[in-house]
């Protein structure tokens, strides 16, 4: 029925053309601010990877012949799988208990997943840093418990920033995932079990292949996330764990090399795309906003 | 549904863990405000408000905490009102242009921020925004369009625009129509996306790290050079505050949500 009094009211071809013209208008804004500050700037970058006083292919050479930019994706890559496979081993049962507790507990569960998430992640890296340094709550409490002797170094480096980006990006796990449970029907579960499935059974035939768009969805904005981490492992760091991001930065701040920057930004960008894009098989883009 | 085994004890036990994981780094800021030494020692020794009266007596602080506010409360509204428009038009386009238009304004959320600061910086440094408070305000606008554009996006599936039809069919023009009979009933959405603009702005660092400077620093800028060259426990007290404020925000979201009728 609302289609109907939509397609009289536009029926007429000035009507229509009214009517498109005022969508455009209500667009325009918002497109201006989006293409000027973000689209044409990466269209600016992606030529300036190629243009130095001609077309060039030297930026991007440089990308696998100095060890330093390999080394750097490489550990940017294997940081994110590792983050991404923590999170979901995590994030399920989280997820989980939030589906199937009482709706007060379930509330509360939330909560405590949505809190940090919209704290700020500088205020969460500083808890960090005075959770995990030397003399650290985290140290303390071990050697406390007589499970060490000295100290362990869990700031300023790779396990520093691997607890960190965990921290910060369960939630981004945990939601999804909880989406995708609360549409399994729980009659489907009850069938199982009224067939003579035991509660494992039920759970590994049922519940988890329904649960796997939850899984991909969550999995797919993780890993992306990750690979253009930049605020936690600057802080958690300590300046060794240089991921791709802050090879970008550092190439602009330090060195004022535009080139080198725009093709590691190019090749960043494009590994992000394409993941979206494998990604969008299951899970819309819309999801990634939706998830904040 | 089932009744209680060894399993779902073991299951329980393991999600109040990792609950409290989540957790713990707000949990150890505040006492760490209250602390009285200049070290992270944890837990503090003795309590005092040094660092809260560190804090409100630092010009620099508070010049900084002002470039923060103002700028978070005129993106946050510009966001809002852009990403409504956009909204709107979108709910109203069905073809292949609506969703390419829909693509680009979702662009801002899934390009790496980092990559994001070296576009805005590059614009800036044409156009002489460069340490500017309305190019902070503009990258912010840009990159809380999409929470608008999502949140408002989901109350009009909800809406029925027939609605708004039979009120024009009534005698309203278009824009009336729209504040009276359609924005009372997606208003839930747009408070929504205008909070999460506000966060988001509030907490935006690196475009902020490129772009910012003089007195035009906001807080987040301040507080990352703070953490990386010397901590400096006033950030404790900062964190503190943020994190309540960020909670009651939240707060407002739901009831917001809850006031509707929705899901929280």
């Amino acid at each position: 029925m609302a289609t109907n009094v939509t397609q009289t009211s536009t029926s007429s071809p000035r009507g229509r053309g009214q009517e498109q013209m005022m969508l455009f208008l209500l667009l325009a804004p918002a497109l201006l601010v989006v293409v000027g500050l973000l689209l044409v700037p990466l269209l600016w970058l992606a030529w300036q990877s190629v243009w130095d006083n001609g077309f060039t292919f030297e930026n991007y050479r440089r990308l696998y012949t100095e060890p330093l930019y390999g080394r750097s994706f490489l550990l940017t890559f294997r940081l994110s799988v590792e983050v991404t496979v923590t999170t979901l081993l995590l994030g399920y049962p989280v997820a989980y208990a939030a589906t199937v507790l009482p709706r007060w507990l379930s509330l509360g569960v939330l909560a405590l997943v949505v809190v940090p998430f919209w704290t700020s992640v500088l205020v969460r890296s500083y808890g960090w840093l005075v959770l995990l340094q030397r003399t650290g709550v985290v140290n303390k409490l071990l050697m406390g418990m007589g499970l060490i002797d000295t100290p362990l170094s869990l700031a300023n480096n790779e396990i520093g920033v691997l607890i960190g980006m965990i921290h910060i990006l369960l939630p981004f796990m945990v939601l999804p995932l909880y989406a995708a449970m609360q549409k399994i029907p729980r009659d489907l579960l009850l069938a199982g079990a009224s067939l003579g499935g035991r509660p494992a059974t039920v759970f590994a035939r049922v519940f988890l292949p329904l649960s796997m768009p939850g899984v991909a969805a969550g999995t797919v904005l993780v890993f992306v996330l990750c690979l253009g981490f930049y605020i936690t492992p600057e802080l958690l760091g300590g300046g060794r764990t240089l991921m791709v991001s802050m090879l970008i930065s550092r190439n602009i701040e330090l060195y004022n090399q535009w080139g080198a920057a725009s093709a590691i930004s190019v090749v960043l960008l494009v590994a992000v795309m394409l993941i979206l894009a494998v990604g969008r098989l299951a899970v819309p883009l819309k999801s990634v906003a939706g998830a904040k | 549904m089932t009744r209680l085994n060894p399993f779902h004890l073991l299951l329980g036990a393991a999600v109040l863990l990792i609950l409290l994981f989540l957790i713990l780094p707000l949990l150890v800021i505040v006492p760490m405000s209250f602390s009285s030494t200049r070290f992270l020692t944890f837990p503090p020794p003795s309590l005092s408000l040094r660092w809260y009266e560190s804090y409100l007596e630092s010009a620099a602080w508070m010049q900084s905490t002002k470039v923060s506010l103002t700028v978070a409360v005129s993106s946050a509204l510009c966001a809002t009102v852009l990403g409504t428009a956009a909204a709107y038009a979108l709910s109203h386009m069905t073809g292949r242009l609506g969703r390419m238009a829909e693509a680009l304004l979702l662009l801002p959320l899934v390009t790496p921020i980092v990559i994001v600061a070296v576009g805005v910086f590059f614009v800036y440094a044409r156009l002489g925004l460069l340490a500017t408070w309305l190019g902070l305000v503009l990258a912010n606008i840009m990159l809380g369009i999409p929470f608008v554009l999502t949140a408002v996006s989901a109350g009009f599936r909800q809406f029925d625009h027939a609605q708004e039809m039979v009120a024009r069919s009534l005698g309203m023009n278009r824009l009336r129509a729209f504040f009276i009979v359609t924005l009372p009933q997606i208003r839930p959405s747009v408070v929504t996306g205008a909070l999460f603009a506000f966060i988001s702005a509030l907490d935006e660092t690196v475009v902020a790290l490129f772009v910012s400077g003089g007195s035009n620093q906001p807080l987040t800028k301040r507080m990352f050079t703070a953490l990386r060259d010397e901590i400096d426990p006033t950030i404790a007290s900062i964190s503190s505050l943020l994190t309540v404020a960020s909670m009651m925000l939240l707060l407002t979201v739901w009831l917001s949500a809850r006031k509707a009728g929705g899901k929280p």
